[in-house]
């Protein structure tokens, strides 16, 4: 239906470039630090991206976008331990599980507006963490899911090399931000741009806003539990702190931090807290006071995010040479 | 599920006393915290997610001047004041400086203080939990209530809790600062254009809002474990308060909290290990029917 959109050609290339860059990045720079990085970068990174979808494209401030990727990390790892199913069974499964998931908590969430909403989202997140927490025989309370999650090779894949998990990792994450792309491109991200605008002219041109907005929600909730899902391979179990609030809150960040007014703004912003944690946890143990310090700085100091300056440099300098040329 | 439990429960004079008790406690000491909430949140339009940060620094408060004074009642104005001081600071440095921006801006400020005074306490009063103990004065035999046991303490709370209630109500409809909070929550720029200086007043309704979640925590304190998380335990129950209640609304967030003392000094008996889920079932039940809270107003 939207088959020829003028820059569907650039964002394909654009995300083979970074794919190829980022699959022959090991051989350049071997490193397992590196390795690591990226592997959780690609984690939040659809995390973060996905609740941009939410939060800057339709003006939902979710606040419990935190459930899904716990939600992943730990239907990914069950239906591997408990159902010993291949890897792409198990994906199917933490997808269809997250999109139902999504689809509950957001017919009941998307009834409240603004503030409510977050207040909402992060009520069902809490009930989440306590069911996990309480839920001992199945989730392993707050000792999180142990065991390890079996791995086993599927189509000339072999998880348990750590190459290949790394190849897994960076394809999942260009893809799934390629996919979300064309989501927030395609006449229904320009929907949900006009509902965050102005819902009122939306429901005058006839919009559903109901609908629209739960399905924003449900695709954001089944890539954050991708990101969980990818999450989980990498540390091989699942953890209550995947589900707890301050999973939530670290999303938010990102997206500030990177900037949500670009599409690739929440990505960088994983990159940079991810960069940012490892430092931190490095350098002191009281991580909570000098990531709360460096928040500080940002919400009172810098106000917005990284990619934001970059747009605006940009479009400065278009408008000077656009002033000097005519 | 212990369905059989409940009903010998229902059915039984003690234990129907006992547990009532127990969650009007539970539900006055969320009503103080909620109700801060729910003020500041009417006037200024904005939430703050410190709130149960402010309960959990007056626990702590409490536990300190409790240990070196051995005076409860110096402790629990201790906690009051010390958190009320902290709310000034709060919202002068750091949440007036976000009031015009977006909602995430408010949301990080109060993200970073709940990271930052949770580490606080760790570092303070150490990682592990502990326990202020009942306090001299309350040391007493209990109460029996046809049949039920009810400590001297709860009852101690329940009146207190009943009384602040009441001068929190005579504060927000008899006094002119009442008065201009009410005004300022309908229309702040009428509230300027009258020469009143509306920067005051929200000042002064973060103060109150912390000093009762303050007196909340200190209150809280001898019949609480105290540990760095209890802060955002209680800050989720009292969202859970005002969206039942309705936002902004002081008798909705008392309705609220009673219901939801109840639901979990009763919930406790019959579905132990479905007590959280619960709450939320009646949440969703309430904001179906009626999506603007039991006496929120419409819109």
């Amino acid at each position: 239906m939207m088959a020829t959109r003028p820059n569907l050609v650039r964002d394909i290339a654009i995300a083979a470039v970074a794919l190829i860059i980022l699959l022959l990045l090991p051989y350049v720079w071997p490193s397992k630090m590196v390795n690591d990085l990226i592997i959780r970068v690609s984690a939040f990174a659809l995390f973060a991206t996905s609740l941009n979808l939410l939060v800057g494209y339709t003006g939902m401030v979710s606040f419990g976008h935190g459930m899904f990727f716990g939600f992943g990390a730990y239907a990914f790892g069950l239906s591997m331990q408990r159902l010993g199913v291949s890897i792409p069974m198990a994906f199917l499964i933490t997808v269809v599980s997250s999109a139902l998931l999504g689809l509950v908590v957001g017919a009941i969430s998307i009834r409240l507006k603004d503030i409510y909403f977050s207040f909402i989202t992060l009520a069902f997140q809490m009930l989440l963490y306590s069911t996990v927490i309480a839920w001992v025989p199945l989730t392993g309370g707050d000792q999180g899911l142990m065991g390890g999650i079996p791995r086993p090779p599927f189509l000339g894949i072999d998880l348990s090399i750590e190459a290949h998990r790394y190849a897994f990792a960076v394809t999942i994450m260009v893809v799934g931000l390629l996919i979300l792309r064309q989501i927030v491109e395609s006449p229904f991200g320009y929907t949900l741009r006009m509902i965050r605008d102005n819902t009122e002219r939306a429901t005058f041109l006839g919009i559903n806003v109901f609908r629209a907005k739960l399905t924003a929600f449900v695709i954001a909730g089944v890539f954050g539990a991708i990101g969980g899902m990818v999450m989980a391979l990498f540390v091989s179990g699942a953890y209550p702190e995947f589900v707890n609030w301050t999973m939530s809150g670290e999303g938010i960040f990102m997206i500030m931090l990177g900037g949500l007014s670009t599409f690739v703004g929440p990505a960088a912003g994983a990159l940079i807290l991810s960069l940012l944690n490892d430092v931190i946890t490095r350098g002191t143990e009281h991580h909570g006071l000098f990531l709360g310090a460096v928040i500080l700085l940002f919400a009172l100091g810098l106000r917005k995010g990284v990619t934001d300056f970059v747009a605006d440099w940009f479009r400065l300098r278009r408008e000077a040479s656009s002033r000097s040329g005519s | 599920m212990n369905l059989a439990a409940l009903t010998d429960c229902l059915t039984s004079a003690s234990c129907l006393v006992t547990q009532t008790t127990s969650g009007l406690i539970i539900g006055m000491l969320l009503f103080l915290v909620a109700a801060g909430l729910t003020l500041i949140f009417g006037v200024l339009k904005v939430v703050n997610f410190t709130h149960g940060s402010f309960y959990m620094l007056g626990a702590y408060l409490a536990l300190t001047v409790n240990g070196l004074t051995d005076s409860y009642f110096l402790a629990v104005l201790a906690a009051a004041a010390g958190v009320g001081l902290f709310a000034l600071v709060f919202e002068r440095f750091f949440m007036s400086k976000v009031y015009g921006s977006n909602v995430l801006m408010q949301l990080l400020v109060c993200y970073a203080f709940i990271l930052i005074l949770d580490d606080a306490v760790k570092i303070i009063w150490g990682p592990e939990f502990k326990s202020m103990g009942m306090a001299t004065v309350f040391q007493k035999p209990p109460l029996f209530i046809a049949g039920g046991i009810v400590p001297v303490f709860y009852l101690f709370l329940i009146i207190v809790t009943l009384i602040l209630s009441l001068v929190l109500w005579l504060i927000i409809t008899r006094t002119k600062f009442g008065t201009v909070v009410r005004a300022a929550a309908v229309n702040p720029s009428m509230v300027s254009a009258l020469g009143i200086n509306t920067g005051l007043v929200y000042s002064g309704v973060f103060v109150l809002g912390g000093m009762l979640a303050g007196l909340a925590g200190g209150l809280a304190a001898p019949v609480r474990s105290l540990t760095a998380g209890m802060g955002f335990s209680i800050l989720i129950e009292s969202f859970i308060v005002t969206v039942i209640g309705g936002m902004g609304s002081i008798a909705g967030a008392l309705l609220g909290s009673i219901m939801i003392g109840l639901v979990r000094s009763f919930g406790s008996i019959g579905f132990p290990l479905f007590v959280e889920g619960l709450m939320f079932l009646l949440m969703a039940i309430i904001l179906i029917l009626k999506p603007s809270g039991l006496l929120g107003k419409e819109g």
